[in-house]
């Protein structure tokens, strides 16, 4: 192309490729969220009859009064609503419990000299290969035997000690410049405040990044809160949802529109948190604001 | 304001490596004193066990008086400017220069008082509510002054500020470095690998060289007489000529003559030290230089050559006509330097 020819604009092919690829991803994660909303329009009955249609009912109003405010179980106490909170409770304490946790632990690692820090270090890493579910009995004998079972600590503490978080606050930190430490030191700030003060403010697109997969991982949580709570009052949504369409009363169907739309519910917050979040996650974790 | 006193201070690393040899020497009150030398010659590592933010192996540092061995770096009564500033990014010019303040416990409205002051001496007034991202290389240096002037302190120190800076920059803010701390009369401490740097703000200079101090002097005295062979070659640019001669009688070979210097008590061969000013142009001249190449510098040229087989360098004014070949120099024999050829050491 001569440097006096306009570039002209075509439709290459690999474009056009690529949108198919991606429009295809998309329906592949939409059209069951699709499905889901459709269910939770029609009647049971009907979802018995005739399975999944194109058509769209009236029963969507009908289906979230009962989701959110109508209470199912035997005590009457697990609302929607109820769900939705513990599973915000669960989703943020385990959220910022992890992060506090990770961050403190990383500055241990990399700004004191501790003895074993790198043995420490390695043996906080390794956990990784010891998910909860392979110490989930010794986990649930620990919590049983403090009392802990159906309280929000019980369902949170287990859980925060994260070696993903201290793994990458330590990758973060060990990138602060040097001389921003010494200028600290000179400047008076003792371990605390140069913790508060410069750390935390520069970790803040990390530690919204960690926020967002942290919270996601704690609001998704099945088997512990299956594990931990028995109570009805204490059922995080994730939970709770499979108690609505388990129910088999006599004659009475499963309630699918109900149970269809609290999952569509329960997939609203993390959504919502990716979006409102999204262009701080990609920051912290490509760029660092130093 | 203070003196800064060293006596017999050390510093080896835990795996053994020495990177400062026992150092003792003296600064005085508000004296400007620039350490200088190559990297790796242990010139940080003095600044940072001064700031106290490396341990001193042995020895005993004092600064006004007061032994600073086991103090805090927060309690020096020291500020530092580094060489990559080291501002704090999310803070603004305000809170950056105010911190050291801030945690020092000053009331609110000191703080603010004293970093208008600071501002306004450095030029800052108008960019106190800016991130250092939003400031250039120049400014963001001046914000790191700021950060030292505004704390009074009895000492700065200064690691390498102006290497991040571009060459008109940098000369801008060396004069601007110097007369501040005239004005302000702090006792300073100032590392640096640029012996331009060097020569032009110091009161006085320590060159370093493998964690050795390898000369104390004005600048002028450095570049006078340049204890070793090694201040020789560093400070000065182009550096000092650095030839070898052979004794002869009474006096030094040099090439085919004989340099009548009395040099009685010194051994067989030595190195003859002439800055490249020294030696001048002379058609009657007893130096026959072959020279190769001629750099033009404007205010003068620089000629490099080849006495027999020795490199040369020689300066010559900007209205001396020169070209490349066999030319006569001559040297006056007060200008020369000599050494000793093995240790390197100047002999008097």
């Amino acid at each position: 192309m001569t440097a006096t020819q306009k570039p002209r604009k075509r439709i290459r092919f690999s474009t056009v490729m690529d949108h198919i690829v991606l429009t295809l991803g998309a329906l592949f994660m939409l059209v069951p969220m699709l499905m889901v909303f459709q269910l939770s329009t029609v009647p049971d009955a009907e979802i018995i009859q005739r399975g999944p249609s194109l058509n769209i009912g009236d029963q969507l109003d009908d289906n979230f009064v009962k989701a959110m405010f109508e209470a199912s179980g035997f005590s009457g106490e697990n609302t929607g609503v109820s769900m939705l909170i513990n599973s915000f409770i669960l989703g943020i304490g385990f959220a910022v419990g992890k992060i506090i946790l990770g961050m403190m632990a990383a500055y241990a690692i990399v700004y004191f000299r501790l003895r074993f820090a790198t043995l420490a270090f390695w043996a906080i890493f390794t956990t990784l290969l010891l998910p909860l579910e392979v110490r989930i009995l010794p986990s649930y004998e620990i919590v049983q035997s403090l009392g802990m079972l159906n309280t929000y600590q019980g369902l949170i503490i287990p859980l925060i000690a994260s070696a993903t978080a201290t793994f990458f606050f330590r990758q973060f930190f060990l990138s602060v410049p040097e001389e921003l430490v010494a200028a600290a030191r000179i400047d008076g700030a003792g371990p605390v405040k140069f913790f508060i003060d410069i750390l935390v403010p520069l970790s803040r697109t990390m530690i919204a990044a960690m926020f967002i997969i942290m919270f996601v991982y704690g609001w998704n949580q099945y088997l512990w809160p299956t594990m931990i709570t028995t109570e009805e009052d204490m059922y995080t949504l994730v939970r709770g949802i499979k108690q609505i369409i388990q129910v088999f009363e006599g004659t009475n169907l499963p309630e699918y529109g109900r149970g269809n739309l609290l999952a569509l519910i329960a997939v609203i917050p993390p959504v919502l948190i990716v979006v409102f979040f999204q262009s701080w996650f990609v920051k912290g974790l490509t760029e660092s604001d130093k | 304001m203070a003196v800064v006193h060293f006596d017999a201070v050390q510093k080896i690393y835990p795996n053994g490596f020495e990177a400062v040899k026992p150092a003792s020497f003296h600064i005085e009150d508000g004296e400007f004193v620039v350490l200088v030398g190559p990297s790796g010659c242990g010139k940080s590592t003095m600044l940072r066990m001064i700031a106290g933010l490396e341990d001193i192996s042995d020895g005993v540092l004092q600064i006004g008086g007061r032994v600073v061995n086991d103090i805090d770096p927060a309690d020096r009564d020291i500020a530092m400017v580094f060489q990559n500033y080291a501002l704090y990014p999310h803070m603004s010019v305000r809170n950056n220069i105010g911190y050291g303040l801030k945690n020092r416990a000053v009331p609110r409205d000191v703080i603010a008082a004293k970093v208008e002051e600071a501002a306004k001496m450095l030029n800052l007034s108008d960019y106190l509510d800016r991130k250092p991202s939003q400031l250039s290389g120049g400014q963001r240096q001046r914000v790191a002054m700021g950060r030292a002037i505004v704390r009074d302190p009895a000492l700065f120190l200064f690691d390498e500020p102006l290497s991040n800076l571009d060459a008109k920059l940098r000369n801008q803010m060396r004069i601007e470095i110097k007369a501040l701390q005239r004005r302000l009369g702090v006792t300073s401490v100032y590392v640096t690998h640029d012996q331009v740097e060097a020569m032009t703000m110091a009161d006085r200079i320590i060159v370093m060289n493998g964690g050795v101090i390898e000369q104390i002097g004005t600048p002028a005295e450095i570049y006078k007489t340049p204890a070793s062979t090694f201040v020789a070659s560093f400070m000065g640019a182009p550096p000092m000529n650095l030839l070898q001669v052979t004794r002869e009688g009474a006096g030094l070979r040099l090439a085919d003559q004989v340099l009548n210097i009395a040099a009685a008590d010194i051994d067989e061969t030595v190195t003859l030290g002439i800055r490249p000013e020294d030696i001048v142009p002379d058609p009657n001249g007893s130096l026959s230089i072959h020279v190769d190449i001629i750099e033009e510098l404007g205010a003068h040229r620089l000629l490099h050559g080849r006495l027999e087989e020795q490199s040369i360098t020689v300066h010559v004014p900007k209205d001396h006509d020169v070209t490349t070949g066999m030319s006569r120099f001559s040297m006056p024999l007060n200008a020369v330097s000599l050494f000793d050829a093995k240790s390197g050491r100047r002999l008097s």
